[in-house]
C-alpha cells in the first residue's frame, strides 16, 4: 500500500478506536464528578465510590454475581471437558458432527429464546426461580464454549501418546490424569476464563429465570438504568472496567505462557528427532 | 478404555444436551400450541400470520437487524484490513476485544448519558453550530448503539480470515499489474468471504432479539421480536403467544445459518 493510503488507514482506526472507547471513558470520567447527572462535570470527587461501597444491597449483589460466575464456571468446565472427551472419542464422523451441532445450538440461539425456554423448563419442573435456576442456566450456556475451547487441543493430541501409556501398563484413570488432562490443560483454562466472562456478561437469560428475590449485577444495572441516571452505576462501571482489565491481562499472560512453552516443546521435539 | 469408564464421561454431558438443549426447544414448540387458558389450539399461529401488527413487527426486526449488520460490516471491514497490516497487530486486536469484556448493560447505559438532551453528542453539535437534537428514544439511536455493540464481533472473524491470506497472493496480484483497488475487490474480499459470513451470522441473529437495548435506548417505541417475547413471557404472561414468536425467531435463525453456511462451502470450492 502507498504511504498516503496507509496514513488514511491509521487515521481511520484511530477515529474508530476513539468511538469504541468513548462511551466507556465517558462513564468512568463522570463517576468522579461531584454532580448527580452525566451532563455537567462538577469537579473531582470520590463520593459516588463512597456511596457504592456503603450500599449493602449492591455489595450483596456483587458477591452473588461473583459466586454465580465462579461456581457455574467450575461446573461447566468439568462437564464441558468431559463432553469434549466424549466428542473426540466418538467413533463415527457423523455422530461427532451431530454432537457438535447440538453443542453449538445454545451458542447461536438468541438470548431471549434461551431465557424463555429455560423459564418454561424450570417452571414445568417446579424448580423455584432464584439462585438455583440462575446457576443452572449459567452452567447450561457456558458448557458449549468450554467444549469448543478444549476440543482443538484434544484433536492435536496424537493417539500414539495414549497407546504408549496403555502399553506401559497405565490404567484408564492414569491415562486420563497423567497424559490427557495435562496435555489439554491450556484449553481447559481458556474455557474456564471464557465461561467466567460469559457469566459476568449475561443479562437476558438471567433476567428471564431470576425470580423476585435474586439479582445479578446486569439485572440490577438494567432496572436502575430504566429509572434514570445514577452516578453510582458509573462508579460501578469504573470498578468493573478495572476488573475486566485485570482479567484480560491475566488471560493474555496465560495464553502467552502457553504459546512460549508450546514452542519450547516443539523445539525439543525437533531436537530429539 | 473400558465401557463403564467411557459412560461416566458421556453421562453428564448427554444429560446437559437432553435437559438444556433439546428439552427447552421442544417445550417452546409445545407451548406455542396452547392459548392463555391452557387449551390446545393453532390460534397463536393464526394470530401471528393474520394480524398486521405481528407481521410488521417481524419485518421491522429483520430490517433493523439488517441495517445493524450492514453498518457494522461497513465500519469493521476497513478496520480489520488496516489492523491486519499493522506491526503489533495482536496488541491492537486485543484492544478491539477489550470493550466486549465490559458489561453490555453498562455500555447501553453510557449512551443514555451521551445521547441525552444536554449530553456530549449534543454539546458537540452545538460547537459546530447545529441545534440540539432529540436523539434518545429514536430508531436511529437504537440502530447506531446496536451497531456500536456489535462492531468488535464483526471485526474479529474478518480479521482472522484476513490474517489467513498468504502475502504471496497479494504480491502476485500486484506483479500481474492489478491496482490496489483491484487487489482488494478481486482477491482480498473474495478470500475473506468466510470471515464476512461468520461475522454476519454472529451479528444478525442476536440483533433480531436485542430487547434490553430497545427498552433502554429505543424507549419502548421500537418493538422487535425480542421485546415481544419478553413482554409475553414476563408482563402479559401469555406464554403461548410468546412461544409462537420464539418459534418464528428460531426458524429465522435457522434460515440465516443455512444461508451463511452453504455460501461458505461454495466459497471454499
Amino acid at each position: 500500500m502507498s504511504n498516503r493510503s496507509s496514513k488514511l488507514g491509521k487515521i481511520y482506526i484511530v477515529i474508530i478506536f476513539l468511538l469504541l472507547y468513548m462511551p466507556i471513558l465517558y462513564l468512568i470520567i463522570y463517576s468522579f464528578s461531584k454532580g448527580t447527572t452525566m451532563t455537567n462535570f462538577r469537579g473531582f470527587s470520590l463520593t459516588h465510590y463512597g456511596e457504592l461501597f456503603h450500599d449493602k444491597r449492591m455489595l450483596a449483589i456483587f458477591l452473588d454475581t461473583v459466586l454465580i460466575a465462579l461456581l457455574s464456571s467450575v461446573f461447566s468446565t468439568i462437564i464441558g471437558t468431559l463432553g469434549a472427551l466424549g466428542i473426540s472419542n466418538a467413533k463415527r464422523e457423523r455422530s461427532r458432527q451431530t454432537l457438535l451441532s447440538l453443542n453449538n445450538i445454545l451458542l447461536v440461539s438468541p438470548d431471549v429464546i434461551m431465557g424463555a425456554s429455560f423459564l418454561i423448563f424450570f417452571t414445568s419442573l417446579k424448580v423455584p426461580l432464584g439462585f438455583w435456576s440462575v446457576l443452572l442456566s449459567h452452567i447450561a450456556f457456558e458448557i458449549p464454549i468450554v467444549v469448543l475451547m478444549v476440543l482443538p487441543r484434544l484433536d492435536e493430541m496424537s493417539p500414539s501418546l495414549i497407546n504408549a501409556a496403555t502399553d506401559l501398563g497405565a490404567t484408564s484413570g492414569q491415562v486420563l490424569s497423567r497424559v490427557v488432562l495435562p496435555f489439554i490443560q491450556p484449553g481447559i483454562i481458556a474455557g474456564f476464563f471464557m465461561a467466567i466472562t460469559y457469566s459476568l456478561d449475561d443479562f437476558a437469560v438471567t433476567f428471564f429465570v431470576t425470580g423476585n428475590g435474586f439479582t445479578t449485577l446486569s439485572v440490577e444495572i438494567y432496572s436502575r438504568a430504566r429509572q434514570g441516571i445514577s452516578l453510582e452505576i458509573n462508579a460501578l462501571a469504573g470498578i468493573m472496567f478495572v476488573f475486566s482489565l485485570i482479567l484480560v491481562i491475566v488471560y493474555y499472560f496465560i495464553e502467552n505462557h502457553n504459546l512460549v512453552s508450546r514452542r519450547k516443546k516443539d523445539k525439543l521435539g525437533v531436537a530429539n528427532q | 478404555m473400558k465401557k463403564s469408564f467411557r459412560a461416566m464421561f458421556y453421562t453428564p454431558y448427554m444429560m446437559w444436551l437432553a435437559l438444556f438443549v433439546i428439552a427447552p426447544v421442544g417445550l417452546i414448540v409445545y407451548y406455542s400450541f396452547f392459548n392463555i387458558s391452557h387449551q390446545f389450539t393453532f390460534d397463536n399461529y393464526a394470530t401471528f400470520f393474520r394480524s398486521g401488527t405481528y407481521l410488521t413487527m417481524t419485518a421491522n426486526s429483520v430490517l433493523y437487524a439488517f441495517l445493524i449488520t450492514l453498518i457494522s460490516l461497513l465500519i469493521s471491514y476497513p478496520m480489520a484490513l488496516v489492523i491486519s497490516k499493522l506491526k503489533h497487530r495482536d496488541l491492537w486486536i486485543l484492544l478491539v476485544i477489550l470493550p466486549t469484556w465490559i458489561n453490555l448493560l453498562l455500555k447501553a447505559y453510557a449512551f443514555i448519558g451521551l445521547l441525552s438532551h444536554d449530553g456530549l453528542v449534543n454539546n458537540l453539535f452545538e460547537l459546530v453550530g447545529l441545534p440540539a437534537q432529540h436523539m434518545l428514544f429514536t430508531d436511529t439511536s437504537f440502530i447506531l448503539v446496536a451497531s456500536y455493540i456489535q462492531i468488535p464481533f464483526m471485526i474479529l472473524p474478518i480479521y482472522n480470515s484476513l490474517t489467513d491470506i498468504s502475502d504471496s497472493y497479494i504480491k502476485a496480484s500486484h506483479d500481474l499489474g492489478a491496482t490496489n483497488w483491484q487487489t482488494l475487490t478481486k482477491i482480498i474480499i473474495p478470500m475473506t468471504m468466510p470471515g464476512i459470513k461468520s461475522g454476519v451470522q454472529i451479528v444478525f441473529i442476536p440483533s433480531l432479539s436485542l430487547f434490553m437495548l430497545s427498552r433502554l435506548i429505543g424507549g419502548n417505541k421500537i418493538i422487535t421480536l425480542g421485546t415481544a417475547v419478553e413482554e409475553h413471557f414476563l408482563t402479559t404472561m401469555n406464554w403461548g403467544m410468546g412461544s409462537t414468536i420464539g418459534v418464528v425467531l428460531i426458524i429465522s435463525m435457522v434460515i440465516v445459518m443455512l444461508f451463511t453456511n452453504t455460501k461458505r462451502k461454495r466459497g471454499r470450492n
